[in-house]
């Protein structure tokens, strides 16, 4: 259950390797005792991540999870469920791909495309069916700016978050009579090793602001955030902005 | 009526979730209880009464909620013995009115006398008169259990289902759902009070009064103190003292109709507050106004209004806090504590987080029961708004509490985890033994059973 002062007692970490889904992970930790349920892929990164965490007070198990998988995911999911309640699911895993391989090698774009739009979406459906079930809960999607505005430098990266957004935002309502609540966040350009080399986008961030971010939008009940903040007016003009010139932007 | 969906809160408005609330015939009708029990389901069921409890005790996320407060049946008053068999739905509201009649007096009051008999049982309540009379759970002379596997069990204090009985007892609705008790009533002469007012100056002054022998000439005591003044001012105290007055005792004009229900309620408050509203500044203040108010008085008569439920003036008052809610934290720590406990006010003082509502009262004597809150010790009350870095603070407070071998009290408990909970009830294994017993199936389940992991 997520008590009077928004700590869970139970957090399903879907992408287990993923370092947003860790910092959040660490920061609830700091708030007190807490089961993570760790879902990836076995590696030796999976179980580093395990016992990081472990180090850090949580009481952490680990089940097989691979985004490409159909059945698999979805008895993951399950299987998560089935050791008690879940207060809190964060949809967290994702791949960025080479960009410039993606958009001209049929394998790499749909290969995006499977982990970040229809794995998301087929893990957000046996979520919903879970909670509902359960009868309280919070899901947290990490979305993307990349997915606001496609650009030419990350298109089909930012497709599928387009598109795993729009499903998020979508399930956000459906549930809504059911008392679960949908957290979307998107980030902008955050430091972590899938970004490593990469030149930084201005407002850029660190996985642990954007997890204090997503943390404190579960607590308040905000359906959707942007890290950091400022980034959510940026974006609200970049939409707008005409494609001759928004091409010419250096984004 | 249908069963219908709802989102249940408690008192304080914090952490809701969605239940199957279930009410009329299938509440009323023992044998359709026993059947919404039998097919409960997974995620189980719990009875819910009149949510007075400040967190998630009477609430149980997808799963069944039976509305308690439609059993509303007296089935037996006995002036002589004082002994009166009700439904665990009638509040302790409706049993003073119904009791006032023949000169008798419900024996436990807490702050509210909006709570039903079920939950008066399952919390094992306290009132200004604990250390005179006791909890709840000691006037209960019998008391009918549905349980999980179906049966009625009739529970005593001392029969041969008293393990069962005294697990009931503060069990918070985990051994099954109180269908009826049998509570055995203080008999009285009057409605009124005879009370003793006063002021103190700082909290040594407050401690000493309690200290002093002075109480034990009060059947019953307690003390609002201020938390937000720092430094000289820190901890003085409002005391109200007394005992149920004598009929000799009232002046002329009450003694025509001295059983007289006497509490009035002036306004039920709109749920128009904003956040933010119940801040250091508007609690300072009112604060001082109440402090003021208190003179130091011997003897007053007073109505059970003015003596006991100063709040009950104003009906939902829990709306003040806004949306967001808040959050009362309930401790008790043993009298051998004093120095550690000292400290704590000081740093609720100085810690920014503001409570107006605080109360100060020495607890007497426990019972049998293992999940009872009350044991001897020094027992506080505070109310705070739900802000940033409360749950942090509350921690801190939890490790403080338990290092010095108190505890939170389940009525009032909305955060704390499972691990302090059982370390603060060394007593949890025996009561565990019991319940697990008589709910094999795990039928018996809420939010806060999950929470701090009563049940499996």
């Amino acid at each position: 259950m997520i008590d009077a002062v928004g700590h869970p007692s139970s957090l399903l970490l879907l992408g287990g390797t993923s370092e947003i889904g860790l910092a959040i992970a660490e920061r609830y930790l700091a708030g007190g005792p807490l089961r993570i349920v760790l879902a990836g892929r076995q590696s030796p990164g999976l179980a580093e991540s395990a016992a990081r965490l472990e180090r850090a007070g949580g009481h952490v198990e680990t089940l097989e999870f691979d985004a490409l998988d159909d059945a698999g995911r979805t008895e993951t999911v399950r299987k998560a469920f089935a050791g008690g309640d879940v207060d809190v699911a964060v949809v967290a895993f994702g791949l960025l791909g080479d960009q410039e391989a993606a958009w001209q090698d049929v394998e790499a774009a749909t290969a995006l495309a499977e982990v970040n739009y229809v794995a998301a979406v087929s893990v957000g459906v046996t979520l919903a069916a879970e909670f509902r079930r359960q009868g309280h809960g919070r899901i947290v999607a990490l979305s993307s700016v990349a997915g606001e505005r496609a650009r030419r430098s990350n298109f089909v990266y930012g497709s599928t978050k387009a598109g795993m957004d729009a499903f998020y935002t979508g399930l956000t309502e459906a549930l809504r009579g059911d008392g679960i609540g949908v957290t979307i966040v998107r980030p902008g350009f955050v430091h972590t090793k899938m970004t490593t080399g990469m030149d930084a986008a201005p407002l850029s961030t660190t996985p642990e602001k954007v997890a204090e971010v997503a943390v404190d939008a579960v607590a308040k009940g905000r359906e959707l955030v942007w890290a950091p903040a400022p980034l959510r007016a940026v974006m609200t003009v970049l939409r707008h902005i005409p494609r001759p010139i928004f091409r010419r932007l250096p984004v | 009526m249908p069963r219908s969906v709802k989102t249940l809160v408690g008192w304080a408005r914090t952490a809701p979730s969605r239940a199957t609330v279930l009410s009329g015939d299938e509440v009323t009708s023992d044998e359709r209880l026993a059947e919404a029990v039998a097919g409960a389901g997974e995620r189980g069921m719990i009875a819910r009464g009149l949510g007075r409890s400040y967190g998630d005790t009477a609430q149980n996320a997808g799963g069944l909620v039976a509305d308690m407060t439609s059993r509303q049946r007296v089935h037996s008053v006995d002036a002589g013995s004082g002994l009166i068999e009700l439904d665990a739905g009638v509040s302790l509201d409706q049993l003073m009115r119904i009791a006032l009649p023949f000169g008798l007096w419900v024996p436990v009051l807490p702050g509210t006398r909006q709570v039903t008999i079920g939950g008066a049982i399952a919390n094992d309540i306290h009132g200004k008169n604990h250390h005179s009379a006791g909890s709840f759970g000691d006037h209960v002379a019998s008391m009918d259990l549905l349980t999980g596997t179906g049966e009625i069990r009739r529970l005593e204090p001392d029969g041969p289902e008293s393990e069962l009985f005294w697990a009931t007892v503060g069990g918070i609705g985990l051994t099954g759902i109180i269908l009826r008790a049998t509570i055995r009533m203080t008999k009285t002469e009057t409605a009124y009070f005879v009370v003793d007012s006063e002021r103190t100056a700082n909290l040594d002054e407050t401690i000493e009064r309690f200290s002093d022998g002075s109480d034990e000439a009060y059947d019953y005591s307690s003390a609002w103190f201020d938390s937000i003044s720092t430094g000289p001012k820190l901890g003085r105290a409002a005391l109200g003292r007394g005992s149920l007055a004598r009929l000799d005792e009232l002046p002329e004009k009450l003694r025509r109709d001295p059983l007289k229900f006497d509490a009035p309620q002036l306004a039920t408050l709109p749920d128009v507050f904003p956040n933010g509203l119940a801040n250091k500044l508007s609690f300072s203040a009112i604060g001082e106004l109440y402090y003021r108010k208190t003179k130091n008085e011997q003897g007053q008569i007073q109505n059970l209004t003015a003596f006991y439920h100063p709040l009950d003036l104003f009906g939902e008052w829990n709306r003040a806090y806004g949306s967001k809610g808040f959050l009362q934290y309930q401790f008790i720590v043993p009298l051998a504590a004093e120095a550690e406990f000292r400290s704590i006010i000081a740093d609720i003082a100085a810690s920014g987080h503001v409570s107006f509502l605080n109360v100060f009262k020495k607890f007497g004597e426990g019972n049998r029961a293992p999940l009872s809150f009350p044991m001897p010790g020094w027992n506080i009350c505070v109310d705070f708004p739900i802000v940033d870095g409360l749950g942090e603070f509350c921690r801190g407070l939890d490790e403080r509490v338990l290092t010095m071998g108190g505890r939170l009290y389940t009525a009032k408990d909305s955060r704390t985890d499972a691990a302090t909970f059982a370390a603060m009830y060394p007593r949890i294994d025996e009561w565990r033994k019991v319940r697990d017993a008589v709910d094999p199936e795990g039928v018996f389940a809420s939010d806060m059973s999950r929470r701090l992991a009563l049940t499996s």
